[in-house]
């Protein structure tokens, strides 16, 4: 199996990778049989999202999609975080393989996860 | 500084292996059934590498059939054995460790309308004598099992278990791909009724292999066509392959004693180093009776993809043999079936080595994997509850 160059480089290169000690919002998303984990820490400042870190226990997709997504939506409302769709994660990466995508939605599915904790807990 | 620790995947050629098949590409491209100068000539290169083939086994050159890997070879002996002792023998013995070139051709078999018995393996990967014991029977025609473990090493008890199935009248076969040239093997004083063999492990060309087959064990062959391998598998000889194989297998010959010292040197070392340097790792397998070119380990939180990835970030070539099991891969059957659940076995590493590799690239692994493994751990969210998702 292989990677195109933009998933490795994301792999070399991890972007926002660690955990947030005073995150404003925490996602965890994961499938608790196998422990594929990814959670995404962000900081919020006027509904933009002013910082924001990911961590995974996952394969090297798993790492390419988490520091992609952070990359993605930092800077961003997070109104308009909350529209990055699964697929726009591996579009990003230049796609992955077939039986890759649940990596990605993980981290997908996770900032959105962060973002509604941040709401629920500003609320 | 590239390091290849692979070499159960697939090894280098060896320099003098190549040099010696090229010839048969070129100017020495005739057919070993021509009657001709150049038909003699590629008989008479066959016949060496069947002799060089039969020495390592200790088995004699009549019993030597040249096929396209491992793959084939256990192939025709399994369906071989099967189909030819059909209706008055339908049970064929394997166990859950086994490479999918058998399991898979079992399965078939299965399909076919044959029993098959999948024996267990304990917690390191042996069979056990008592199980095959009670599983043998006289309706038994083949017992299958693995010299040596491809995953984590393991080296069964293939003598006392071939004597078994002697005493209960059933053939024996044994996929030596990985224990060839790592140990002795013999077929003449035991009890082993056919082994295979792959060139591809062994420092030869891919797609090359053999099946030994002891002299007056019949079986039915898959192909038919022209009387090649006494028509147990016909087909022009690919002559520079065999030429390459019987080149590997000389070379192992000759050099074996020094090749397993230094193979298990380097690899003592390693297992003692990564045990001793990181926290949260394990041996797969066990540590005696353990092939003298495999390592595998496990490390606790830590996908193996990753790990695999960011060694070979550092030059260092690897394998995993699991994946998260909503991944690509599902985790290794084999470290399944030692009883160890899908999370204790994604974080698995195999490190296999050759006579190529030398002690200062064990080093060099040794001193690179506990920040590689830290990076990888580091980036997980689960990093402080080590002991709540790990047994
Ligand atoms: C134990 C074992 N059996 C069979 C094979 C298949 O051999 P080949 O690739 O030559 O078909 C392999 C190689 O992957 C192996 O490790
Ligand atoms: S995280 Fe499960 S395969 Fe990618």
């Amino acid at each position: 199996m292989q990677y195109g160059p933009e998933v490795m480089n994301n792999i070399a290169n991890p972007r926002n990778s660690g955990v947030m000690e005073d995150a404003d919002g925490v996602g965890q998303v994961g499938n608790p049989e196998c422990d594929d984990v990814t959670t995404v820490y962000i900081k919020v400042k006027d509904d933009i999202i002013s910082d924001i870190s990911f961590q995974t226990l996952g394969c090297g997709a798993a790492i390419a999609s988490g520091s992609m997504i952070t990359q993605m939506a930092k800077g961003m409302n997070i109104n308009d975080a909350m529209n990055i769709e699964r697929e726009d994660v591996a579009g990003r990466l230049g796609g992955l393989p077939e039986k890759k995508l649940h990596c990605s939605n993980m981290a997908a599915d996770a900032l959105k996860a962060a973002i509604e904790d941040y709401k629920k807990k500003s609320a | 500084m590239a390091v290849y620790f692979d070499n159960s995947a697939t090894t280098q050629v060896d320099p003098d292996v190549l040099e010696a098949m090229l010839p048969y590409f070129t100017e020495k491209y005739g057919n070993a059934s021509s009657l001709h100068s150049f038909g003699s000539e590629a008989f008479a290169a066959i016949v060496k590498a069947r002799k060089h083939v039969a020495d390592l086994l200790n088995a004699s050159p009549r019993e030597v059939i040249f096929t396209s890997g491992g793959t084939e070879s256990d192939n025709l002996a399994i369906q071989g054995a099967a189909f030819h002792n059909k209706g008055e023998k339908n049970r064929i013995i394997t166990s859950v460790i086994e490479h999918p070139a058998v399991l898979n051709t079992c399965h078939f078999l299965e399909k076919c309308g044959f029993d098959v018995v999948y024996l267990p393996v304990d917690e390191e990967g042996f069979v056990s004598e008592e199980d095959l014991k009670e599983a043998v029977n006289s309706n038994t025609s083949l017992v299958t099992i693995m010299a040596a473990s491809n995953e984590i090493g393991t080296i069964q008890p293939i003598e006392s278990l071939a004597e078994i199935a002697k005493d209960a009248g059933a053939l024996f076969h044994t996929d030596a791909v990985q224990a060839v040239g790592k140990m002795p093997m013999d077929l003449k004083n035991s009890h082993v009724d056919m082994i295979s063999i792959s060139g591809h492990k062994i420092h030869g060309p891919k797609g090359t292999g053999a099946l030994l087959i002891k002299e007056g064990v019949k079986i039915r062959p898959l192909m038919y066509g022209g009387g090649h391998e006494w028509g147990m598998r016909p087909s022009t000889e690919n002559v520079p392959g065999i030429v390459g194989l019987g080149k590997a297998c000389e070379i192992c010959m000759s050099k074996m004693t020094e090749d397993i010292q230094q193979m298990t040197d380097m690899r003592d070392f390693i297992i003692d180093t990564t045990l001793d340097s990181i926290d949260g790792v394990y041996l797969n397998g066990p540590r005696e009776n353990r092939l003298c070119n495999n390592a595998n380990f496990r490390f606790d939180y830590i996908d193996g993809e990753s790990l695999i990835l960011y060694l070979d970030m550092e030059g260092i070539a690897a394998s995993t043999g699991s994946a998260c099991s909503t991944g690509s891969t599902e985790p290794s059957h084999v470290l399944r079936s030692l009883g160890l659940t899908p999370i204790q076995c994604r974080g698995s590493l195999r490190l296999s080595l050759s006579r190529f590799n030398v002690m200062s690239e064990a080093e060099y692994f040794a001193s690179v994997i506990p920040s590689v493994v830290e990076k990888v751990r580091a980036m997980s969210p689960l990093g402080d509850k080590k002991n709540a998702i790990r047994s």
